[in-house]
């Protein structure tokens, strides 16, 4: 398990506890007594670990301070996890070797039904990785020399990975002189796997190093990463690149349009809801009309006496400038006057969307008469009196 | 009239420049109408005005335009019974200017055609609210004073069924009670719009007040309006005298009766008015109402009741009702039945484009939207063509 470690974490060593232990570990000259036992291998990292915990030096005194979990603790966790997750496929019946995450998911709601309104205090069973924070191990030995090199700039891992880059950058300026220098040198065009993915961001790239960085930090390295870019890279440059490259999903803008409907006597006529807050209405919209307009069967007039919401009725015509044209039937039930008028103008106009222009329809959507409104009343708190507004201060 | 005559013709100069038009040496009436053809065949917009400002003649070309009412007429015809609304427009335009609508024509239409010794016919406008019952009501009226008929006005029923600060027994029935105020105002405003009558119709009765006050027969009615007005406490009886003997004597033919009452849902509904105990007072408890309900009554001749209904004032009924089965109840529908109903609706496109063009005239709308088709459709949308939201509307432009 130890080499392995140390294979795949080449470049950032400091995450797993063993792999920078053991490599400086076999470097390092052995100082005490104690020492002679380290030769062995197994056990080296039992006996590691049981001087760490025993000699409590000043050097140490800071890294015990913190609550670590420690390499036993995490392994051991891991191993119950997965003995748990064997446990668990069988008990619901399925087959332990292609238990997925999903289905541990699945499981648990199904045996510890909660009726908790927070989604995170429900409980959950996930890999031990996503659950306990990713810590950086000590990172000086008992001497209380510092493994790396770059440890007292403060950001070890942020500065060694500048480092690696600008070497990198170093060597394929040197690269692309020679070629230059021999005439072999030639422009490739520009590859196309950047587009649909984007840097990193600050916080993602603070959670790959388990540092807190700068925002010049950043700036710095995006800026360093980019110069990369514009270089030729081999296929080792653009796997490290690649690395720091995350894929954007592309929202989809189709506004989901209504078909138009043909009743008994030839009309066209579209049929669409709405909703705001706690009201609910759909409305029937008429192709050919005179823009008169029936809410639950009464003129709209006598419903809404008051003009603000006839206004808000008025807003999708006017906006197309449709404003006799249609004729519209629409019921609603529930929230407040104003919830209701809101709710019938989504319906409104979601419905004339299928019979109208594509463009208009996306002036529809930039102009905001497509979006649900998701304003919802503030829950009141404890302790106040409202859900802003707190007790009466009372000075004594 | 020549003042008015004038503003026409130098709008019509304004709409055809390139018309020629005689002025000097016709007469002012033949080029008003000769104005009139030519200017309502050549232009396709429809005029906000008229200028026949005579009741009787308006016809179904007139439906839609506005005709004026000289100022002083409206002292004298309507000192009470405009709506407040109109009395504010009126202030501000320096004019008072009525539409001319459908329900009103056919009203005129089958006032002139009465026959006067048949009963008196009731009509009851009735309408969603703000359509225009009250000003077509006061149509009538004009109508009816320019005819020289006597005009028994009630501008609203419903004020005297809440709101009342001093109840008193009545002395002329011990159930039922008076309401001081409210009589002699109306009484105040009766003499104004019917001089000339209370000068010639005589009493036919002797009447008692008090042990030394009494009114023989023979004496000119406006000597009762007189006593009702200075003496409060008798205002009341004062009114009711003055009722019954109109009643009896319009069948005799010597003058014609338009009773005229806005709101008569208040006479059978219900009171907010309650007796010392807090019991509720029933209607027909307060002596106006009693009085006013005999008026009501088809049985007699010799003139016209029209009757308006409204939910604006009305206490306990839902804000959507305004049919005449739901506003009146039942026992209003049955003390009413038989009666002419005429539904009174919103403003058609004609009337609509008039009144838009009316208000424009006079500059009211200030916004510049509001001369483009795009501003007009809005305000079409908004009001839905109701006259009253229209105007509400149109204060804010």
């Amino acid at each position: 398990m130890a080499a392995s470690c140390v294979s795949c974490c080449a470049a950032l060593s400091c995450r797993l506890f063993l792999g920078g232990r053991v490599n400086l570990a076999r470097r390092q000259v052995l100082w005490k007594a104690a020492a002679a036992e380290l030769q062995t291998v197994f056990g080296s990292q039992i006996l590691r670990l049981r001087h760490t915990t025993v000699v409590t030096t000043k050097k140490n005194v800071a890294s015990l301070r913190c609550e670590t979990y420690t390499v036993d603790f995490i392994k051991k966790q891991i191993e119950e996890f997965n003995l748990g997750k064997r446990h668990l496929a069988n008990m619901m019946g399925e087959d332990p070797e292609t238990f997925t995450q999903e289905d541990i998911d699945r499981a648990i709601a199904y045996l510890f039904p909660s009726g908790l309104f927070e989604k995170r205090a429900r409980p959950i069973m996930k890999h031990p990785e996503q659950i306990f924070p990713k810590q950086k191990a000590t990172q000086w030995g008992e001497d209380g020399r510092p493994f790396h090199f770059l440890f007292y700039t403060g950001k070890q891992s942020y500065y060694s990975l500048m480092h690696d880059a600008y070497g990198k950058l170093l060597n394929l300026e040197k690269h692309k002189n020679e070629l230059q220098a021999k005439g072999l040198f030639s422009e490739e065009a520009k590859t196309k796997d950047l587009i649909g993915s984007r840097w990193l961001i600050k916080e993602e790239l603070e959670e790959m190093l388990v540092e807190k960085l700068s925002d010049q930090d950043y700036a710095q390295f995006i800026r360093l990463l980019e110069r990369l870019l514009t270089l030729q890279c081999g296929a080792a440059e653009k796997e490290f690149l690649q690395s720091f490259r995350r894929s954007v999903t592309i929202q989809s803008k189709k506004q989901l349009i209504e078909p138009v409907q043909y009743d008994e006597q030839g009309m066209a006529f579209s049929t669409s809801e709405g909703k705001r807050k706690s009201a609910k209405a759909e409305a029937v919209v008429y192709e050919h009309g005179s823009g008169r307009i029936k809410v639950n069967g009464i003129d709209y007039l006598l419903y809404f006496p008051v003009t603000q919401d006839r206004e808000q009725l008025m807003f999708p015509f006017h906006f197309l400038d449709r404003l006799g044209k249609h004729d519209v039937t629409c019921t609603v039930s529930g929230g407040g006057r104003s919830a209701q008028a809101g709710a019938i103008r989504l319906a409104m106009a979601r419905a004339l969307c299928s019979f109208v222009t594509e463009e208009e329809v996306e002036w529809m959507r930039q102009a905001g008469l497509l979006t649900v409104d998701p304003r919802i009343r503030e829950r009141k708190k404890p302790g106040q009196e409202g859900a802003r507004r707190k007790f009466t201060w009372k000075k004594r | 009239m020549l003042k008015g005559m004038r503003r026409l013709i130098s709008k019509v100069h304004k709409l055809d420049p390139g018309h020629v038009l005689h002025m000097g040496t016709q007469a002012p009436q033949s080029l008003a109408a000769h104005l009139d053809s030519q200017v309502s065949g050549q232009s396709p917009r429809a005029i906000s005005r008229t200028s026949e400002n005579d009741p009787a003649k308006h016809e179904e070309q007139h439906e839609g335009q506005h005709y004026s009412l000289p100022l002083q007429d409206m002292k004298t015809i309507f000192p009470h019974g405009l709506p407040p609304r109109f009395v504010m427009q009126m202030k501000t335009f320096n004019e008072a200017c009525l539409m001319v609508r459908k329900p009103a024509l056919e009203l005129l239409h089958h006032l002139k055609n009465t026959n006067f010794d048949h009963p008196a016919v009731r009509y009851v406008l009735y309408g969603e609210k703000g359509t225009g019952k009250t000003l077509s009501l006061c149509h009538i009226i004009h109508f009816c004073a320019k005819q020289d008929w006597l005009i028994l006005h009630i501008p609203d029923g419903h004020l005297w069924v809440k709101n009342c600060q001093d109840l008193l027994q009545s002395t002329y029935n011990k159930q039922r009670f008076d309401q001081p105020l409210e009589a002699s105002v109306w009484l105040k405003n009766f003499k104004t719009a019917n001089e000339r009558f209370l000068s010639q119709i005589k009493i036919q009765e002797k009447y008692v007040w008090n042990k030394r006050e009494s009114v023989e027969k023979g004496s000119l009615l406006g000597e009762v309006v007189e006593q009702g007005i200075t003496r409060v406490r008798n205002a009341t009886d004062a009114v009711g005298i003055v009722l019954k003997e109109l009643k009896r004597q319009s069948s005799l033919g010597i003058f014609r009766l338009l009773v005229a009452v806005d709101g008569v849902n208040a006479l059978w509904g219900r009171t907010t008015l309650k007796r010392e105990d807090k019991s509720p007072i029933a209607p027909e408890e307060l002596a106006l109402i009693y009085n006013l309900r005999k008026m009501v009554k088809n049985d007699w001749h010799g003139g016209a009741i029209v009757l308006t209904l409204s939910q604006t004032g009305s206490l306990f009924k839902p804000r959507r009702a305004c049919l005449p089965q739901e506003l009146l109840g039942k026992e209003g529908f049955d003390a009413l039945d038989p009666f002419i109903p005429i539904l009174v609706s919103n403003y058609n496109p004609k009337e609509f484009e008039s009144c838009i063009q009316y208000y424009l005239e006079n500059s009211w709308l200030q916004h510049e939207k509001a001369h483009t088709e795009e501003g007009k459709k809005e305000l079409l949308f908004l009001s839905n063509a109701n006259p009253g939201q229209l105007e509400r509307l149109c204060a804010y432009l």
